[in-house]
Parts: C-alpha cells; structure tokens; sequence
C-alpha cells in the first residue's frame, strides 16, 4: 500500500511541478493545490498506514495509528487553504489592476 | 523579587499604551505623563539601595523555554543598581528635559514610545541574568536607538548616522551572541551567575579564547571602543535629549556593564587585561585627541564621551589584574582602579549629561552649535554659562567637582600598574600613565574650548539667527540637578561610595571576601603624590596649549580623509551595496519561472545527488500494509485525474479535477484510520472549490499555453526528474526506523491534556504554539485578502496632486 | 449574488440551522471525537455562507448584524490570550489545564482551557472564512 501511494505521490508531485512552472497565474494556483495534497498523503504515509486503530482514546482500542502526522496535516490544510484564497485574490486583483495573467509580462522593469 | 520583573515591563508597557492614549493629551505635553515612570521606577528602585548595599541580591526566575535553558531571570545586585539608577535617573531628567526641547508639534507620541523601548530594553540589560535574554534586550537597545537616531527622518544625515549606529552595535551585537553560544557550550548554562561560578575550570578550554573576544567584540562596539567608535559622532544627528541619555549616560555604557560583569569571568586572562586596558587607552586618546579639532559643540561633546568611554574602559582592564594574585591585602590595592571605573561612570553620567543638555539649550535658543559662530554669551546666559563651567571643570578634572576625584584616581591606578611585575609590565607599564596623561592634557584643551570660545570672548550677535537670551526655566531644570551632583558628590564621595559603589565592587569581585575592604575612602586631598602633580601638569600644559591652538592646529590636516576608519566604512557599505546588487541582478531576473527552475533544480541536484552519493536509498516491500481493489481504484482516479489537470482545456475542468484529487484524498485519509482529517478535507476542499469559481469571474479563461517546445521539454523533465526524486526518498524514508517515534507520548493524552482525542489534544495542547501561530497567520491571510479587495488605492489619474 | 431560487432558498432555511448545529456539535466534542476548532469553524462558515448564497447579502447582514473580521480578531484575541493567560499563573506560556466538575444537569463535566483555546479558533476560521468569501463576491471591479 505504502508503495502504491508513494508512487502517485511522485504523479502528484510531477504534475504540480509542471503546473507551476508554467506562465499562466491559475496553472500556478492550481499546481500549488495539487502540491499540498501531494505532501499531506506523503506525511500521512511516512506515519505508516493502516497500522493501528483510529486515535480516538475513547472510541478505539491501542494500538493507535500515529495522531502526530495527522495534526501536523490538519494545520498544513488550514494552512495551505488561506494561502490558496491569499494568492488567488492577489492574482485577481493584479489581473484588474495590470490587465495580464500571464507572468512573463508581468516581470517589473529592466532597472528595477 | 516581582518588582524587578516589573520594573522592565513597566517600560514596555507604557510604551504600548502610548498609541492608543497620547490623543487624550492634547492640552498637555505627553511628557509630563511619560515622565511618572522613571520616577516611579526611580523610587521603587532607590527605595532597595540599602538592602542592596547590606550585600543582599534579588533573584527571580520565570521559565520562558526551560528545555532550551532560556529564562527570564532578573538578578539585581550592586552592579545592575548602578546601571538600573541610573537609565531611570538620567531618564527622568532627560524627559523633563525634552518636555522643554521638543515642542508639542513633534510626532512625540513615537519619541516618547522609542524611549520608553529603550529604558525597558536598557533595564533588560542590566537585569538579565540568562545571557539569551540579555542579548534580545541588548539588541532592542540597538533598535530602539535606530529610531531615536533617525527620529528627525526627514534629514538624510540622521538617517545615515542611524545606519551607522545600527550597523555597527548589531554586528558586534551578533558576534556576543556566538560568544555566549560559545560558553554554553563550555560551561553549560546561559546564567551569568552559574558561569561565574564555574568559568575557574574552562580557562584552558579551546573556546575560551574566541569567546573572550567575541564578548569583547560586542561590548566594544556599544561603546564606541576604537576603532568602532565612528559611529557615535554621526549618532548625534538624534535630538539632543536622545544623545544626553542613549548616547553618553546609558546606553554606550552598555559595554562598560558587560565588561564589568564579565571581568569575574574572563578577567584572570592576560589577554583580557592586555586587551580591555590598551583598547581602552587607545580609545581614551584617539576620543581626546579628535575632540579638540571639533566645531560643532555636539560633535566635541561625543569625541569627549568616546575618551571618557575609554577612561573608563581601561581602569577595568586595569582593575582585572587584581584577579590574578586572588584575594590579599596587596591585590586590593589594583581593585581600586575598577572602583575608580564605576565611580567615574556615574561622574561622567552627571558631568557629561549636563554638558549636553547646555549644547542643547544653546541648539534651541541660539539655533546653531557650532563654536565658531558663539561667544560672550556668559553676560547673557548666566544660568547656562554656570552649568557648562561645572560640568567642564569636573570633565577637566578640577577641584571641586566629582570629575577631579576619579581623575585622580585614575592616575593613580595608571601608577600603581607600573609595580605589577607580570604580564611585562614592569617594561611597558609605563605607558599607562604617559597615555593617560597626554589624553588628560587634550581633555583639558576641549574642556577650555567649550568654557572659552563659547561662553568668554566677545558676543557675535551678527552670526546668529536669534538674539542671545536665557533659555526658559524649564530647561535648565535638569541640568541644574546634574550640576549639583557634581559638586555634591565631591563633597560627599563616600556616601555613593558606601552605598552605590561598594555592593557594585562585590559584585566584580565575587571571590574577593567583604566588600568593605574593597572601598577605598575617597578624599580629595591627600597630600603631594604623583597623581597631584600629574593633574598640576596637565593644568599648566593644557593651558599653554589651548592658548598656542591655532599654530598646532594644523597639525590635523596631516590626517588624510581618505584613511579615516570612516572611509574604509563608507567604502565598505558601498561595495557591498554594488557587489550583491550586481550578483542580484545576474540572477533575479525578474521571471517567476527562473527562480522556480533554480528552487527544482536545487532541490534534485542537493536531495537526490546526496540519496544517490550516500547510497541511502533502500526498498523493502515486504513491510507494506495490505492494500485491496477499491484502494486501487482510488490511486487510479488520482492519478488519472492529477495527469488530465495538464491538458485541460478550461479552467473550470483544472478546478474540478483539483476537487476529484481532494475529496479522493479525504476518502484516503478515512481509510488511513484519520477522521479529522477527513472531515477538514472535506470541508476545505468544498469551499477552495467555490473560491476558485469566484474568482474566476474575475479572471480571463485561460488560453492554451504557447510554448516554445524545448521549454515544454525542460519543464517536463524538471517536473518528472522532481517526482522521481520524492518517490526515491520517499520508499527510502518509510521503512526508516532508526528512532523510536514519538508518537506514544502523545497516547497519554487522555492522562495528560484530558482529551480522548489525541489529535486535537496535539493541537490544543502539546503543540498550542504551533496552532496559535497557525490561527494567526489564517487572520492574516483573511485580513490580506480583505485590504486587497476593499482598500484599494485610488487609480492614478483619479489622485488630486497635493 | 441574487439568486432567486424558490427551491435553494426553502432547503437551505432549514439546512443551514442542521449544518450549524452539527457545527456546533462538531465544536464542541472535538475534545474526545473527532471534531474541534477548525472543523467546527469550517461548518459554521459554509453555514452562514450558504446563507449568504441562498437570500441576498442586505438581508442577512440585517438579520446577522456582525462584521465577520471582528469576529476573526476576537478569535485571535481569545487564542493568543490564552497563551498568555498561563504566564499570569506563573507556568509557562501556553500551558493549557483540565478539570472535572460535577455540574447539576450535565453531571461530571471537564471544564479545559483547551475549549477557550478552541473556541478563538473557531471564531477565527469562521471571521476569516466569511471575510474572504464575502469580500470576494462583494467586489464588482
């Protein structure tokens, strides 16, 4: 299992990349998302997967899956969600201010 | 002791509160208000000098990061009293000062916040026992002074003159840090109490050498040792209360405090004394030397408190070798140099500060400083004229006043030194008292000049801008006071001497048995000894020099501007400037693609350069979970789905696809026993879906991407050569089981946070910080968005020129 | 955002009072179950926000008075306070504490610190969410 998620880690990954270098600022947005989701599976999966019940004390008996990945996810969720809205109002806001999307004209000037 | 704590909070405090109610004081200047906390302070602290004096300390400890050693502790003993009496004596009358200086028109809201900063930071200082604290508060003294330097921003030379300030404190300041660094790791604990206790065993350790002089670094640039000392002159473009009070009564004493303190720690070096007292010697003439060819009097004023800075600087050093021949009655004869040190840094503190609050009032009243241009104004400005007299007669060291006291006990200690018989003094001891003696001729030239050029001679009312009268009551309030102390105190020495100096000695000299023994009685006369006949000399010298000035005034033009340390500075600042824009501009080039292929490419070269280089790489399928054919399914959909994002036609599909991968993703994270997990990811994955179609109806569709191919081509093997580096490290990583993890800490939860929950018990609880700091930058992101769509600026051709 | 939907505007009237009473629910057992600040927040918001999408922006501000980055700010108020709320007791910084009462209807009830913590974490994600999203669908330019 770990396998097979590590390798669509590396799609994930490789897709995300290639979005982001691209010059086209939604592609960018969009490639920052799908790198998100690609680290959160990687931090869940380097905890080990299915090994051990829900950590819930209450709810499950020991042994528990590892709760210190998940908490360290949660907060990259949070995290990579206002992020996200930052970016994309940033990258509107430019577009209705500038009148481009397209980050190679958006380069300040030469004697900058 | 709270009261200790309290009293750096209380600074800090107020100067929080400032912003929000300095509106109320309108009718009356905001310095009256701000004035009640050094006097409160003042009070608190004056009212534990006897207790202090019995040889009683004050320690108090709040843990701030126990695990890492770093603690608030406050320790207020003789040492820290002095300094402690003085930022909140000088303080006060300094505000009282500016209350008259600075008229009401002036943002003094952000004057009177900076100088609380820096009163708190200066406490801090004093009062720190932990050496990481000392440092934060040692570098917001720096910053605080930045902003007080640069207070009149709309000149370029406070500007510049703040630049330097700050440059050169910071860097010293960053070097102390790694000296610190450095003994911790020697000695194990950031306390200075603990180090001292313990320094006696590492004094052969490697790292002591280099700590001793990083220390060193860093109390030499506060205090405007040479040759860092270039930054002081310009430090005077500040408002004069500033200079009064940051730049010749506390805070360049901040050096003078850490090389006092340390001295119980590295002081039984060779190389400590050697460096402290020639540094410091160096300094003494250099400063004096330079004051005398000065105009501007603030200028003459800021060279004399470099000299003093270096009197002082070198009796320490000079003092230290007392801890070489350990406790006995001989040794406490070289003790009574450090003695003359603290006793004439709080001279010099009432000295000198009067000095400037009259150069101020000059300032004000007159509007120029410069020498040249004043005279005569003794029959116009009794007042002003009679203060300058005393506080330049005790920097001259004349009876009657405080200067004239530890002046000659400062000669003395350059005598005694030339009877130690180590260290080669018996062959370069002489020296001591030949600097000391030809840098006291050059004080007593400066001394006159202030005396003579500015207040004798004949009034030049032609050059000034206002006619010459009397400053306001007011202002000559605080220098008044100061003035009174100096003859006071040569009247009374050895009440301070009993009461102040005495616990401060102990605090030097922690082995050296009672204090008591320690504390010379001060009198004024005690017959014809060298030191008498020095300050004869220095009188009849001096003022056949200043009489002869202009014929070997010349004499300065031999220094060339151009091999000035403040060249080389300039020089420094400027290359430096040249040479990282040049290499910027080679590489930031503007396109977000460059810098991103750089980020990628580093990142493979470094992390899978190493993995292949280390051959760390390891696969081992056997330890996998089981995995079943919906789980497969799933992995499909992914990466079906995460592979179509690429040739998506429109934007709304990306986005969509974008969705498929994050509610897959929440479906994993149910199946990986995460419930939380799933529940955010859900949430959060429906809501960035709406946001993603909200703003595109801000936003163009996107067109297909034209491409040169060889850049398609780059990209593509960038994008795949990263993925393959994460899947290698990865299968790599997850077998790693080297550590046990630490994860079952956390399986206490119940016992230790009282949550069964033990994913938000981490986050509530074990790691709160983390989740604070998490909160915080959510807000900040809200708050971005907000201030990017509701507070736009107005449009160009919209704006009315003003 | 006018969208004169009968069918939207009926459903979500009583949809929304379901999804913020499971908000709340997720709130506040988060401490034992799965739930919390955050994905107790996050529900919160989309409920008001649906709100927002189902009837227009002028009648819920009428019926919901509250400017949404006060809430984000009393949020972060209430998290950080905490924090520092532990100095004054002389621990350090961020230590949360527990307890049990026996309240008369509720029976043994833990009573946390954590909750206050929680709760200004709620109020965050909920102040910042609807801000964003309001500002956004606000913004005619």
């Amino acid at each position: 299992m770990e396998t097979l998620i590590i390798m669509l880690i590396g799609i994930l990954v490789a897709v995300a990349t290639y979005l982001i270098l691209s010059r086209n600022i939604i592609r960018i947005i969009l490639g920052t998302a799908v790198f998100s989701h690609a680290v959160h599976l990687l931090i869940l999966t380097m905890g080990d997967l299915k090994q051990g019940n829900v950590p819930l004390l209450k709810e499950a008996d020991a042994p528990y899956a590892d709760a210190l990945p998940q908490a360290l996810i949660l907060t990259a969720i949070v995290i990579s969600f206002a992020v996200t809205a930052f970016i994309l109002v940033l990258a509107y806001r430019t577009y209705q201010d500038v009148g481009t999307d397209d980050l190679d004209k958006l380069r300040g000037a030469k004697d900058e | 002791m709270f009261s200790v704590n309290l009293v750096i909070l209380i600074p800090f405090i107020v100067a929080a509160l400032l912003p929000f109610t300095y509106r109320r004081f309108k009718k009356t200047h905001l310095g009256w208000f701000v004035l009640i906390v050094p006097i409160a302070l003042f009070v608190i602290l004056a009212r534990l000098i006897p207790s202090v004096a019995s040889g009683k300390t004050y320690v108090h400890t709040y843990e701030w990061i126990p695990t890492l050693d770093f603690n608030f502790t406050t320790y207020l003993d003789g040492l820290s009293m002095i300094f402690a009496l003085l930022i909140t004596g000088v303080g006060s009358l300094v505000i009282l000062y500016s209350i008259f200086y600075l008229s009401s028109k002036e943002s003094l809201q952000h004057f009177y916040c900076y100088l609380l900063l820096f009163m708190g930071a200066m406490l801090g200082v004093v009062f720190s026992d932990n050496l990481m604290v000392l440092y934060v508060f040692w570098e917001l003294t720096s910053v605080s002074s930045f902003l007080l330097i640069a207070f009149w921003n709309h000149r370029q030379a406070s500007r510049f003159g703040a630049q330097k300030a700050m440059l050169i404190t910071v860097s010293g300041g960053i070097a102390m840090l790694v000296g610190f660094i450095m003994l911790h790791t020697m000695t194990g604990s950031f306390s200075i109490r603990e180090i001292i206790s313990s320094m006696s065993e590492f004094s052969d350790h490697a790292l002591f050498m280099p700590a001793m002089i990083l220390v060193l670094l860093g109390a030499f640039t506060k205090s405007a040792q040479f040759p860092f000392h270039i930054w002081l002159p310009d430090a005077m473009e500040a408002p004069t209360p500033v200079s009064a009070y940051l730049h010749s009564a506390t805070m360049v004493k901040a050096g003078i405090y850490l090389v006092a303190r340390f001295t119980p720690v590295f002081g039984a070096d060779e190389v400590w004394f050697w460096v402290v007292s020639v540094v410091g010697m160096i300094t003494l003439f250099w400063g004096s030397f330079n004051a005398v060819r000065q105009t501007d009097l603030k200028a003459l004023l800021a060279f004399s408190t470099i000299s003093q800075l270096g009197l002082i600087m070198s009796l320490l050093g000079l003092g230290s070798i007392a801890l070489q021949f350990g406790y006995s009655a001989d040794s406490v004869l070289y003790t009574q140099a450090t003695f003359a040190a603290l006793f004439h840094l709080i001279n010099h503190s009432t000295f000198k500060g009067a000095l400037f609050m009259v150069v101020g009032i000059l300032d004000h009243e007159l509007g120029t400083r410069d020498v040249r241009r004043l005279g005569g104004l003794m029959t116009f400005m009794p007042f002003t004229f009679t203060v300058a007299l005393i506080g330049s007669l005790s920097m001259a060291g004349l009876p009657p006043f405080n200067g004239f006291l530890s002046k000659e006990m400062f000669f003395a200690a350059t005598v005694h030194i030339m009877e130690v018989d180590i260290f080669s003094l018996p062959s370069l001891g002489i020296i001591f008292p030949v600097v000391a003696w030809i840098a006291s001729v050059f004080t007593f030239v400066y001394c006159a000049v202030i005396v003579f050029k500015a207040f004798l001679g004949n009034p030049q009312p032609e050059k000034l801008d206002k006619p010459i009268h009397e400053a306001p009551i007011g202002m000559l309030i605080s220098p008044m006071i100061l003035a009174t102390l100096v003859v006071g105190i040569f009247f009374f020495p050895n009440l301070l001497g009993q009461y102040i100096l005495q616990p401060a000695m102990s605090s030097v000299y922690p082995t050296f048995g009672e204090a008591v023994d320690l504390t010379p009685k001060v009198s004024a006369w005690h017959g014809v000894n060298p030191e008498l006949l020095m300050t004869i000399g220095v009188i009849i010298v001096g003022a056949i020099l200043f009489k002869f000035l202009k014929f070997w005034k010349p004499i300065y033009g031999l220094f060339s501007s151009r091999f000035t340390f403040n060249a080389l500075y300039s020089n420094l600042l400027a290359s430096s400037v040249s040479k990282s824009n040049t290499i910027t501009k080679f590489y930031m080039n503007g396109l977000l693609r460059h810098y991103l292929i750089y980020i990628f490419v580093f990142f493979i070269v470094t992390v899978g350069g190493y993995l292949f280089y280390s051959r760390a790489f390891s696969f081992d399928i056997s330890t996998n979970a089981s995995f079943r054919v919906y789980e497969v399914c799933l992995v499909a959909i992914m990466a079906v789905a995460a592979m179509s994002m690429l040739f998506a036609r429109s934007r709304m599909t990306a986005t969509l696809l974008n969705g498929v991968l994050g509610y897959s993703i929440a479906i994993f994270f149910v199946i990986f026993r995460a419930p939380d997990l799933a529940l955010t990811q859900l949430v959060v994955e429906s809501v960035t879906t709406a946001l993603f179609l909200l703003a595109f109806s801000h936003l163009p569709d996107w067109e297909k991407e034209k491409l040169p191919k060889g850049t398609k081509v780059v990209n593509g093997i960038i994008s795949i050569a990263v993925g393959l580096v994460v899947v290698l490290v990865g299968l790599s990583v997850v077998d790693f089981n080297q550590f046990e993890p630490i994860s079952s800490y956390f399986e206490d939860a119940y016992e230790l946070a009282g949550g069964a929950n033990i994913v938000n018990a981490i986050l509530g609880d074990f790691r709160g910080f983390d989740t604070m700091l998490e909160v915080v930058v959510l807000f900040i992101a809200g708050l971005g968005v907000y201030s990017m769509i509701k507070l736009r600026t107005k449009k160009e051709d919209e704006n009315i020129e003003d | 955002m006018k969208i004169n939907d009968v069918i939207l505007r009926t459903i979500s009237r009583i949809v929304v009072f379901i999804i913020l009473t499971f908000g709340v629910y997720l709130f506040l057992s988060g401490h034992n179950t799965p739930g919390g600040g955050f994905i107790g927040g996050l529900v919160l918001a989309s409920a008001i926000v649906l709100l927002y999408l189902s009837t227009d922006i002028e009648t819920v501000k009428k019926s919901l008075p509250l400017d949404f980055k006060y809430v984000a700010a009393i949020g972060v108020l209430l998290a950080t306070s905490t924090g520092f709320g532990s100095i004054v007791f002389g621990v350090p910084f961020m230590s949360q504490t527990f307890a049990y009462f026996d309240l008369p209807i509720f029976g043994k009830t833990e009573l946390t610190t954590v909750t206050i913590f929680e709760a200004g974490v709620a109020l965050t994600v909920v102040g910042v969410l609807v801000t964003i999203i309001l500002s956004i669908s606000e913004d005619g330019g």
